[in-house]
């Protein structure tokens, strides 16, 4: 497909979804989002640029290939859980770190590198699977 | 150098040794799931140490030895490498304090096995014997898981530290019985007892550093030593020592008779082993001091000179090309260092004075005189009388008489005699200065069996009625090996074939699944749902039923008209989907389904839900329409009878879930745990979004299976679609 509306429409959206995918993995903790529906996000932008502009092009401009991505995220889940062991704590357990005071105090902690290694994997695969059946 | 860690590991745990002695057991752990009291923790006492001092020593002189054995094996690395993994899971074996981990370290010890019986694959015996070695000996650790289990539920832990300790007392229980039975097969199992010996012969396919090591000296061990373990915690009843009394003589009697009438110098090690294993079973069976003390000393003894042995054999089937125990001979001219580990060996096996042989067989005449009838001497004897032999025919025939070989044959290098030359050293140190042993011994000992007096070995007992029987049990060895041909040409029976039950067992498994797999193997993707879907409904349906249905229901919200209208939407594109005619609106239909029951979501309060159901909707939607230009037309495959079938199956299926749906959320559990959620989330989650902190954190272990699971699935399909391009194309 090679029309010129999604092409151009998609030149415009797929910032603006990658944002948004961001967004939504990092208020995922206390807002409604998180990584899976952010990867999951992500995943639809570069669809979206698959069909306007091909699958090569689309797996240029993802940089990385997505068997990377799925491998990547997998270990960053499992990276994820080990400062635990580390501390001796139980495996998996959350780990936190309190930044700032007062007013705008927040708190970061494992779970989050948990959910960017949820993103990734999940970018890997539906990428992996979109990608390979659109090479045919 | 690969020899190394092992070394430094047994100087580590000699001393260790010293530290138990002095200060008692101690136990390491990391907490693993304490909510489900699993953790990874290590028990360290006299038993445990003895038995990782033999393994990690053992395995010193075995990797020195395969490094020269295999050579430049292309595969020697991998070799190696399973050879360590077997060493990390044995000792994990012996230094485990739950029992659930030494059911883990137990199974690895069988697929460590497996994998170096089976070293040489492109031998179909080799696969033959590793696969029946790992269904045998595989199918006694579940015995041990379930055992575990059981006593987890009679006790309450699985700790062994907790159930030494403890006075629970579990003889009295109901599963007592089955426990000890449970046990006991995981036991025989591996320690290849009548009447699961025949694997361990086959086994010998493997090359020889892993007979040596795994086959002889530790593996087979593992069952001795749960034995041993359970002693203080299931032993002692009438069923225990009459199993174990019973079963190990047999043992004694079959496995020793076995091994003179083969010619195989492998095979007549296995036998014997098997053999000395029924030796360690009706010792630890009788059970009292003495007897446990005598079964530690039998146990060093033969590690030491069947290890030797072993490796002899496999050095002298490197240097001429066969280990025909007939057809060697006058190999002391050409290996005169072999030939002297190997009579050193075999001269402990057979039970001469001055080896530690001789006091491991003193020991066992004594105990069994003192504890049992004198039909029991008389095999003991005899049994003993058959090992010495098997040992000589092992250990002497290659080397003595004229040389049959051509005179190429020469000196094995340093790295294949070194090590039963050691081995056998340390039977001699042992038989004439024992008092070296007598301080772990008595630690060991006191591991098994409660009692302070001090284990005494000496190497002289003086002119005692064992000695005699000694006497005469080397006499008879000395008799049968001399008339080892005739003895072999008139043996009868040949064998106790058990090895047949597991033939039959294999074979009436086949022809089950021959019978069982196809209906449910169709390779159609229809018929696994239909068959999920069924037992799905049957299960959930039928134990609905047997609960006492449903609970009155207690409050109904009022309906909403945009509530019904949404469901009306989901029920049109739902019949719209069933009775499509074309792809495309198919999809489409399902894609409304989804978006419609986003929309619910939306309405009850879900955002999460409904935004990952929006985003999986729409990448399905794709998907399928990427995978279309693949499938041919639309056909109308279901005849009208299979559309009434399915269409009631569903209807089923969505009933019975749309029942539950109203179980729960009338059961009231439902407003609890969103209570507790919704003040745990902020104070322990750091977070005020429930599904995400549930999914990240309290239940990331759930998430980590998940994406997992993802993964898999996203590498499967590319190697299937991959695979099947290539096929079409190439």
């Amino acid at each position: 497909m090679s029309s010129l509306i999604l092409r151009t429409a998609t030149r415009f959206l797929m910032p603006l979804l990658l944002l948004f995918a961001l967004f939504l993995l990092l208020r995922g903790h206390n807002e409604p989002g998180g990584g899976f529906v952010g990867g999951l996000v992500v995943a639809a932008a570069f669809v979206l640029h698959t069909i306007s502009a091909g699958v090569p092009a689309s797996r240029r401009a993802l940089l990385i290939h997505p068997s990377t991505l799925l491998s990547v995220g997998l270990l960053v889940a499992l990276a994820s859980a080990v400062p635990a062991l580390i501390v001796g704590r139980p495996f998996m357990s959350a780990l936190w770190k309190e930044v700032g005071t007062g007013e705008a105090a927040w708190a970061i902690g494992t779970p989050l590198v948990f959910d960017i290694g949820v993103f990734l994997a999940v970018i890997g695969v539906v990428l992996t699977i979109v990608f390979t059946l659109a090479e045919d | 150098m690969l020899g190394l860690p092992p070394a430094l590991l047994t100087g580590y745990f000699l001393y260790l040794a010293r530290a138990v002695a002095a200060q008692g057991p101690f136990a390491v752990g990391v907490p693993w799931m304490p909510s489900l009291g699993l953790s990874l923790s290590f028990h360290l006492d006299g038993l445990a140490v003895l038995f990782a001092t033999v393994i990690t020593g053992i395995g010193t002189l075995i990797v020195i030895y395969a490094v020269g054995y295999l050579g430049d094996h292309p595969q020697a690395g991998r070799f190696l490498a399973i050879l360590y993994g077997f060493m990390g899971s044995m000792l994990g074996v012996v230094l485990s304090d739950s029992l659930i981990a030494v059911f883990v370290f137990w199974e690895l010890t069988g697929f460590t096995s497996y994998l170096l019986i089976g070293f040489e694959h492109d031998r179909p015996e080799a696969r033959r014997a590793a696969l029946q070695a790992l269904i045998v000996t595989g199918s006694g650790g579940l015995a041990l898981l379930a055992a575990a289990v059981m006593i987890g539920q009679m006790s309450g832990g699985v700790s062994l530290s907790g159930l030494l300790s403890g006075n629970v007392s579990l003889r009295e229980h109901d599963l007592y019985a089955a426990t000890v039975a449970l046990v006991l097969l995981a036991a025989f199992t591996k320690s290849a007892q009548f009447p699961f010996h025949f694997w361990l012969p086959n086994a010998m396919e493997a090359p020889t550093p892993v007979s040596a090591y795994l086959h002889s000296a530790t593996m087979v061990k593992a069952g001795i030593y749960l034995v041993a373990r359970m002693t203080p915690i299931l032993g002692g009843s009438a069923p225990w020592t009459t199993a174990l009394v019973g079963v190990g003589a047999l043992t004694m009697v079959g496995g020793a008779y076995r091994a003179v009438t083969e010619t195989d110098l492998k095979r007549v090690l296995a036998y014997s082993t098997i053999g000395a294993l029924g030796v360690l079973t009706l010792l630890l069976g009788i059970g009292t001091r003495a007897a446990v003390a005598a079964s530690l000393v039998y146990l060093l003894a033969h590690a030491c000179y069947k290890g030797a042995l072993f490796m002899v054999a496999g050095a002298v089937e490197h240097e001429t090309g066969t280990r025909d125990a007939a057809a060697l001979g006058g190999l002391r001219h050409s290996m005169p260092l072999t030939a002297v580990a190997a009579v050193l060996a075999a001269t402990s096996m057979a039970g001469a004075p001055l080896f530690l042989g001789f006091i491991a067989k003193e020991q066992l005449y004594d105990t069994v005189r003192h504890e049992l009838a004198w039909p029991a001497v008389v095999l003991a004897v005899g049994a003993s009388a058959l090992m010495g032999a098997a040992g000589l025919i092992a250990g002497v025939s290659p080397f003595a008489g004229r040389p049959t070989t051509s005179s190429g044959t020469h000196e094995a290098p340093p790295s294949l005699w070194s090590g039963p030359l050691v081995l056998a050293v340390i039977g001699l140190i042992g038989g004439v200065a024992p008092a070296i042993l007598e301080s772990p011994l008595t630690l060991a000992t006191g591991a098994i069996v409660r009692g302070a007096e001090p284990v005494r070995l000496e190497a002289w007992h003086g002119l005692t009625p064992v000695l005699l029987l000694s006497v005469l049990t080397l006499l008879g060895s000395l008799v049968l090996y001399v008339s080892r041909e005739r003895f072999r040409r008139g043996a009868w029976p040949r064998a106790l074939r058990t090895e047949r039950l597991y033939t039959f067992a294999g074979g009436t498994l086949d022809r089950l699944s021959r019978v069982i797999a196809p209906p449910l193997q169709s390779a159609s993707l229809r018929s696994y749902v239909l068959t999920i879907i069924v037992t799905t409904i049957v299960l959930l349906g039928s134990s609905l039923l047997i609960g006492g249905g449903l609970p009155a229901r207690s409050r109904s919200t009022p309906v909403h008209l945009h509530e019904f209208a949404i469901a009306a939407l989901i029920i049109t594109a739902a019949v719209s989907a069933a009775t499509a005619r074309s792809n495309m609106t198919a999809v489409l239909s399902l894609g409304t389904v989804g978006y419609g029951v986003a929309v619910i979501y939306i309405l009850f309060g879900a955002p999460d839900l409904a935004m990952t159901q929006f985003a999986v909707e729409t990448l399905t939607v794709v998907i399928f329409v990427l995978v279309f230009h693949q499938l041919r037309g639309f056909g109308d495959l279901s005849t009208g009878l299979v559309k009434v079938r399915d269409a009631v199956i569903a209807a089923a299926g969505g009933t019975l879930i749309a029942t539950l749906v109203l179980f729960i959320g009338a059961s009231g559990t439902t407003s609890r745990l969103a209570a507790y959620f919704a003040e745990a989330s902020p104070r322990l989650g750091h977070g005020s979004n429930i599904v995400n902190v549930m999914l990240v954190d309290f239940r990331g272990f759930d998430t980590l299976g998940e994406i997992t699971v993802l993964v898999t699935v996203a590498v499967g399909v590319r190697a299937l679609l991959r695979l099947g391009n290539k096929e079409r194309h190439g």
